[in-house]
């Protein structure tokens, strides 16, 4: 052991005593924007750079044909269904975990998270299991001539599956942290139930809430996996749009594939800019909890 | 407490939870359930005929491979990444920041196409590889391409709350004691941000072992080479094997759960490791 501490002080222009060397800093640095370049910038940019390889013209003529147009309606059709649906539920799953206390609340919330870590694949396999020709209900279906594997239905079901979580799991910690006081005071005030809900908790929760509506939906217009499976692929009837990109692909037609593909980059795009405004938006006020990822 | 729920003055609990319950079972469990349901019309050793072929074993092998090795490459650059982001200055870092959930954003189907563009003999990034014998799309090392992609931001957003988190007395402490900059990152950073860095990779292979649109167009999906797990489901699937399909989202699906509860274990441990440290 030395005897003589370091200087406590430093002199200006020194490097901190608990940061690193200027180079070191430079090269962490380089290095990290190197790896986001390669793997997140430059696939990016290829999207928009492909689809408008061939000029405004093509690329204009890609988006409004008819087949794009009928993709981009059922795309929009799934996700006003499936967001509202779980907008209810996420609301009601939050009210009941984060303001009340009852047995198998954690195994409760661990189910909400379910569909999160189910292979898109599989989700949409287990509408196909019940619904399909040869599922549980087939036959009754088919008698009544109603058909929900193969048609737009069954996309409804793929989408809400892969998208339950996500506007629940937002609300859920952010309720949790605000308590149950000023919802308390309501009711010793005399409010009923959807008083409080709409005078109280909603303006509590709306940029959380907000925040999970962003991301449902980005999910809900992108969805791949699970509505592949359902949709049958039925051009102009049941394609989304991220099929519609699959069709066109290919079909090597990849200039129309990339035009179709930038919608839904600029989609990811200005979720991401949302995103970015509601968190600023959830940060300047300090009593609302952080949301955490 | 031998009720079922503790008194609250607050109205709309029945509600609440009675809504939340009956769409959970619609909508989750009971199409969950009727995957496992449809297995059981197998028996057990027609169960693992099926789920042990050389094909679905090198699905297996694929899938776990690629997904371990993206997830892996993930947690070493996603530890940077969330580093300079918390620790530096630099231009542009807001943007950057924001545009590292891109990958959460973007179909999957879009990534697919994108990657695969770059990365074909004739794109921005193969034709540079190619020549030099590193041929990425249509093969297995085009699925692992793919598979960093999606689990890019897992890490970084894991990670980064912790550093920011961190008492920067505890590295002034260290530095006062005598502690160079690499030995204050190995023995007081790192282990405090270890339990989220394993999370953030938990996440990221748990998402990487189900993904299937950024896969399928970038992988050549040649059975027993580049072929993944969920593609194979599918292919039973259009040829009418459903006991096939079904006994393979059987696996999928087990192997999810397991992932999940380490899952949970992991954030737990994350979360009583962070709150000793305050």
């Amino acid at each position: 052991m030395t005897a003589i501490a370091p200087p406590l002080s430093v002199p200006s222009g020194h490097v901190r005593p608990v940061e690193e060397s200027a180079w070191v800093r430079r090269s962490l640095t380089g290095l990290a924007l190197a790896f986001l370049t390669l793997f997140l910038f430059v696939p990016l940019i290829s999207v928009f750079y492909e689809a408008l390889r061939k000029g405004w013209d093509v690329y204009i003529a890609a988006i409004t044909e008819p087949d794009a147009v009928s993709a981009i309606q059922l795309t929009l059709t799934a996700a006003a269904i499936a967001v509202p649906l779980n907008l209810v539920f996420g609301v009601a799953a939050a009210w009941a975990v984060a303001k009340f206390e009852f047995r198998g609340k954690n195994l409760l919330v661990t189910l909400i998270d379910l569909p999160f870590s189910v292979s898109p694949v599989v989700s949409g396999l287990i509408y196909v299991l019940i619904f399909g020709l040869q599922g549980w209900l087939g036959p009754w279906l088919e008698e009544h001539d109603i058909k929900i594997i193969f048609a737009v239905p069954g996309i409804v079901l793929a989408t809400l599956f892969v998208t339950v979580p996500f506007i629940a799991r937002e609300l859920i910690p952010l309720m949790q942290s605000q308590g149950a006081e000023e919802e308390e005071a309501a009711v010793v005030l005399g409010a009923n139930g959807w008083q409080i809900f709409f005078r109280v908790t909603l303006p509590n929760i709306k940029w959380g809430l907000l925040y999970g509506v962003i991301l449902c939906n980005a999910r809900a217009m992108g969805e791949f996996g699970a509505v592949s499976v359902v949709s049958g692929h039925i051009r102009g009837s049941t394609n989304t749009l991220p099929l519609h990109v699959e069709i066109l692909y290919n079909e090597y037609n990849f200039t129309a594939a990339f035009a179709v593909a930038s919608l839904l980059a600029l989609l990811a795009l200005v979720t991401l800019a949302l995103k970015t405004i509601v968190e600023s938006k959830t940060r300047e006020k300090p009593e609302t909890a952080g949301i955490q990822e | 407490m031998s009720t079922f729920r503790q008194h609250s003055v607050l109205p709309g609990f029945n509600l609440a939870l009675g809504f939340t319950l009956l769409y959970l079972s619609l909508i989750v469990l009971i199409p969950i359930s009727a995957a496992f349901v449809r297995t059981a019309e197998l028996t057990l050793p027609e169960f693992w005929d099926v789920v042990t072929t050389p094909r679905v074993l090198a699905s297996y092998r694929l899938t776990f491979g690629a997904s371990f090795a993206a997830a892996l490459l993930n947690a070493i650059f996603g530890l940077l990444v969330a580093w300079v982001l918390v620790r530096y200055h630099f231009p542009g870092k807001k943007l950057i920041d924001a545009l590292v959930d891109l990958p959460f954003a973007l179909p999957t189907a879009v990534a697919g196409i994108a990657l695969t563009a770059l990365y074909a003999g004739n794109g921005w990034l193969g034709q540079y590889l190619e020549p030099l014998g590193l041929k990425v799309a249509f093969t297995p090392a085009g699925v692992f391409v793919a598979l960093t992609f999606i689990g890019l931001p897992f890490v970084v957003r894991t990670v980064q709350p912790v550093l920011e988190d961190l008492e920067p007395e505890l590295e002034e402490a260290a530095t006062t004691l005598g502690a160079n900059r690499l030995q204050t990152f190995l023995r007081v950073i790192f282990p405090a941000i270890f339990p989220a860095l394993i999370t953030g990779f938990a996440l990221a292979f748990a998402r990487a072992i189900g993904e299937y649109g950024s896969v399928i167009f970038i992988a050549g999906n040649m059975p027993m080479i580049s072929e993944i797990t969920p593609l194979l489901i599918i292919t039973k699937l259009e040829q009418y094997d459903y006991a096939g399909a079904t006994a393979l989202a059987v696996v999928m699906l087990v192997i999810s759960f397991v992932l999940l509860l380490i899952i949970n274990l992991l954030q737990w441990w994350s979360r009583s490791r962070s709150s000793s440290s305050v």
